[in-house]
């Protein structure tokens, strides 16, 4: 009964985010409300018992990719009123092209029979007694799946190598404390005694 | 031993590529400012030597490990020869242009080799979840080179274009994957070809699998109606990097098409698969045929002329049958041998003011200053359209005899009637150089291991290519049986 009333609070919160999200008009309350959906996803695979796909949703999504959205949306200066001019022009052409989306997705759905002919022939047989969902995860990843793990991890070194490179640049000019330098100074590099002739300035 | 160590063993190349790369990383990072490029890239064409290799002292036969997500068989080690030797002339032939411009950074080679570790990943990949990641992996990378020369605008459009395209696409592919993930309940391609071939009645869940992982793969070959990125992307990036991805990425992308169609999805669901290739195959052949007529930019010709080419490829895969695939391979490494060649001579081609050759007009009357740089844009030109003596004709003249061997009559006829269109614009490039009065007079700026390359090429597609036709035909045909178990 609580787990029935639980999951249509998170679904139907989930839904109500997730249409805040498209149609909110300030860029930066969609954004919020992306976090609300997120949580709300969280709850739901509380419900199914798979806690730590919750616990990464909410890290991961939650504390870094919704606050570099959030930061990006604040930092670029975007006229949001043109752009949903646009949308609006454009809004017959995404109608249909989402309509036939949709349309594929259920005719997929209605081909969904639960139960024959599926049979999850290489799934996990799920944690062995005494062993949490998490330990689970987590003893398989680094065993079975460490290959695509490994690549995975590679994948992100890409990404690194080039965010640096699109967007590192050496500039001359800027002013770095360099200790060595500081440190060799001695009087005689530093203090100078210089005639100051009347009427004009100093040379320095 | 433990299977990890025996693991480890049978992935080779990828293990070798991967430490590789992050030295190379450290070794740009730690040498001076100066030197690096020039040590990175050197140590990159090392390390794929290697990693070349050490394919030779691969295991026998299949060889699966990673607990099925990983396999090394004859097919894999020959496109891995294929895709190692095309990243090392990518690299090699980016030196001058590197030297020159002022983004020569030594992240250039180390890309260069993350990516080609994708590739190799690619076509290893037994399994969906080793296909996509190797995607990704080849994917990023490329994205970052389109981008590579970031003062430039153009540069940074294809980047940028490629990069939201690509995320679609593999957000589409990955769909795919769950689909079919859901309807045949595993992600590794043997158990799922096992699971297909039980299947009475044909489930349409599956199917729209399939639709959308050929969704995915399409956008990587650049194979109509998923082509739209290839002109823009080619003509904005620097040109080495135009050469990279019109060779290497594109040969492992069509070897994972096959794996992936031909392994996992046999049987009945082979002739709903085939319809998609053969639609593909055709509007990619008519498509990069007629729409390269209008170019008047090299690049864009060149991008078109890639998109025909793949389409031709594809004709290989349509039959699913052995002599099909082993055309598929035949055709990939004549393929990846004439486009470098022609990206090769542009890149070696300077305009008075030192500017690359962009524009076809520029190339007027190149027989008369550059007599040698003609004849070799002109060998592969004649060869690209499939002009007999030449060698770009047998891959074709394979792809078609195992199109009419599987009964696919039509197809064979309209590529044939496509190569006939397409001969119409190499011919006109052609015309360009011999008859008409030069209009600039164009310098040869490029290195001397780019002329190097450009001969070996040029002699490779020339009708002396024709000695190594055997031997490349024996190895495709040991390449295409991998994927064919008894």
């Amino acid at each position: 009964m609580t787990a029935t009333f639980a999951f249509y609070l998170f679904a139907i919160t989930l839904l109500t985010g997730g249409l805040m999200v498209v149609t909110s008009k300030n860029p930066v309350h969609s954004v919020l409300w992306l976090i609300v959906c997120f949580f709300n996803a969280a709850g739901l695979f509380i419900l199914l018992g798979a806690e730590f796909l919750a616990m990464l949703l909410v890290i991961v999504y939650v504390g870094a990719v919704a606050v570099l959205f959030l930061f990006v949306v604040m930092m670029l200066d975007i006229d949001f009123r043109a752009l949903q001019r646009g949308a609006l022009k454009n809004l017959p052409l995404g109608l249909a092209v989402s309509g036939v989306i949709l349309a594929e997705v259920l005719l997929v759905a209605s081909g969904w029979q639960p139960g024959t002919g599926v049979v999850m022939n290489d799934a996990l047989a799920g944690p062995p007694a005494g062993m949490t969902n998490t330990q689970w995860i987590g003893s398989q990843l680094y065993t079975r799946y460490v290959f695509v793990f490994s690549m995975a991890g590679l994948l992100l070194l890409a990404a690194m190598i080039g965010a640096i490179v699109l967007t590192h640049r050496r500039r001359v000019g800027t002013k770095k404390q360099n200790i060595s330098v500081q440190n060799a100074r001695t009087p005689a590099s530093a203090v100078g005694v210089g005639k100051a002739p009347v009427g004009q300035g100093v040379e320095l | 031993m433990h299977p990890i160590v025996t693991s480890i063993a049978i992935a080779g190349p990828e293990v070798i590529l991967t430490l590789g790369s992050l030295a190379a990383l450290m070794l740009g990072t730690f040498s001076a400012p100066g030197r690096a490029l020039a040590a990175t890239s050197l140590f990159a064409i090392a390390i794929l030597a290697v990693a070349g290799f050490a394919l030779l002292d691969g295991p026998a036969g299949t060889a699966l490990a990673f607990d099925g997500l990983y396999v090394a068989d004859d097919f894999s080690a020959f496109l891995k020869v294929i895709i190692f030797t095309a990243t090392a002339a990518s690299v090699v032939l980016a030196q001058p242009w590197l030297n020159e411009s002022r983004t020569g950074r030594f992240e250039y080679p180390v890309l260069m080799l993350l990516s080609a570790l994708g590739m190799a990943v690619m076509v290893s990949a037994n399994d969906l979840l080793s296909l996509y990641i190797g995607l990704e992996l080849t994917a990023l990378p490329s994205y970052v080179l389109a981008a590579f020369h970031r003062a430039d605008n153009r540069s940074a459009e294809a980047g940028l274009k490629y990069f939201v395209l690509g995320a679609l696409a593999s957000g589409i592919l990955l769909y795919g994957v769950t689909l079919v993930y859901g309807f045949a309940g595993s992600t590794q391609f043997d158990i799922i070809a096992g699971i297909v071939s039980g299947q009475t009645e044909r489930s349409l869940g599956l199917l729209f699998g399939i639709v959308f992982i050929i969704a995915g793969m399409a956008f990587k070959v650049s194979a109509v109606p998923f082509h739209m990125w290839t002109p823009d992307v080619y003509e904005g990036a620097p040109t080495p990097v135009a050469a990279f991805f019109s060779a290497a990425p594109k040969a492992a992308a069509l070897g994972l098409m096959a794996r992936v169609l031909v392994v996992a999805f046999p049987g009945n669901v082979a002739a709903d698969w085939q319809q998609i290739i053969i639609f593909i195959a055709i509007a990619s052949m008519v498509l990069g045929a007629v729409a390269a007529v209008a170019q008047t930019n090299i690049k864009r010709l060149l991008a078109y002329s890639s998109i025909a080419n793949i389409g031709f490829a594809l004709v290989g895969l349509t039959p699913g049958s052995p002599a099909g695939v082993s055309a598929l391979l035949f055709y990939t490494t004549v393929y990846v041998a004439m486009t470098l060649g022609s990206f090769l001579v542009v890149l070696q081609l300077r305009r008075p003011d030192g500017e690359t050759v962009e524009q076809m007009a520029d190339l007027a009357g190149l027989s008369k200053t550059q007599p040698k740089l003609a004849a070799a844009l002109a060998i592969f030109m004649f060869s690209l359209a499939g002009i007999p003596p030449l060698l770009g004709f047998w891959p074709k003249f394979a792809v078609f005899q195992a199109a009419i061997a599987a009964g696919l009559v039509p197809l064979a006829i309209i590529g044939f009637i496509a190569s006939v269109v397409a001969a119409f614009y190499y011919l006109r490039l052609i015309k360009i150089m011999y008859f008409d009065e030069p209009a600039v007079a164009l310098a040869s700026e490029g290195s001397a291991a780019n002329g190097t390359m450009i001969a070996a090429a040029a002699l490779f597609c020339s009708p002396i290519g024709m000695l190594a036709m055997s031997p490349l035909a024996a190895a495709t045909a040991r390449a295409a049986a991998a994927l064919f178990p008894a």
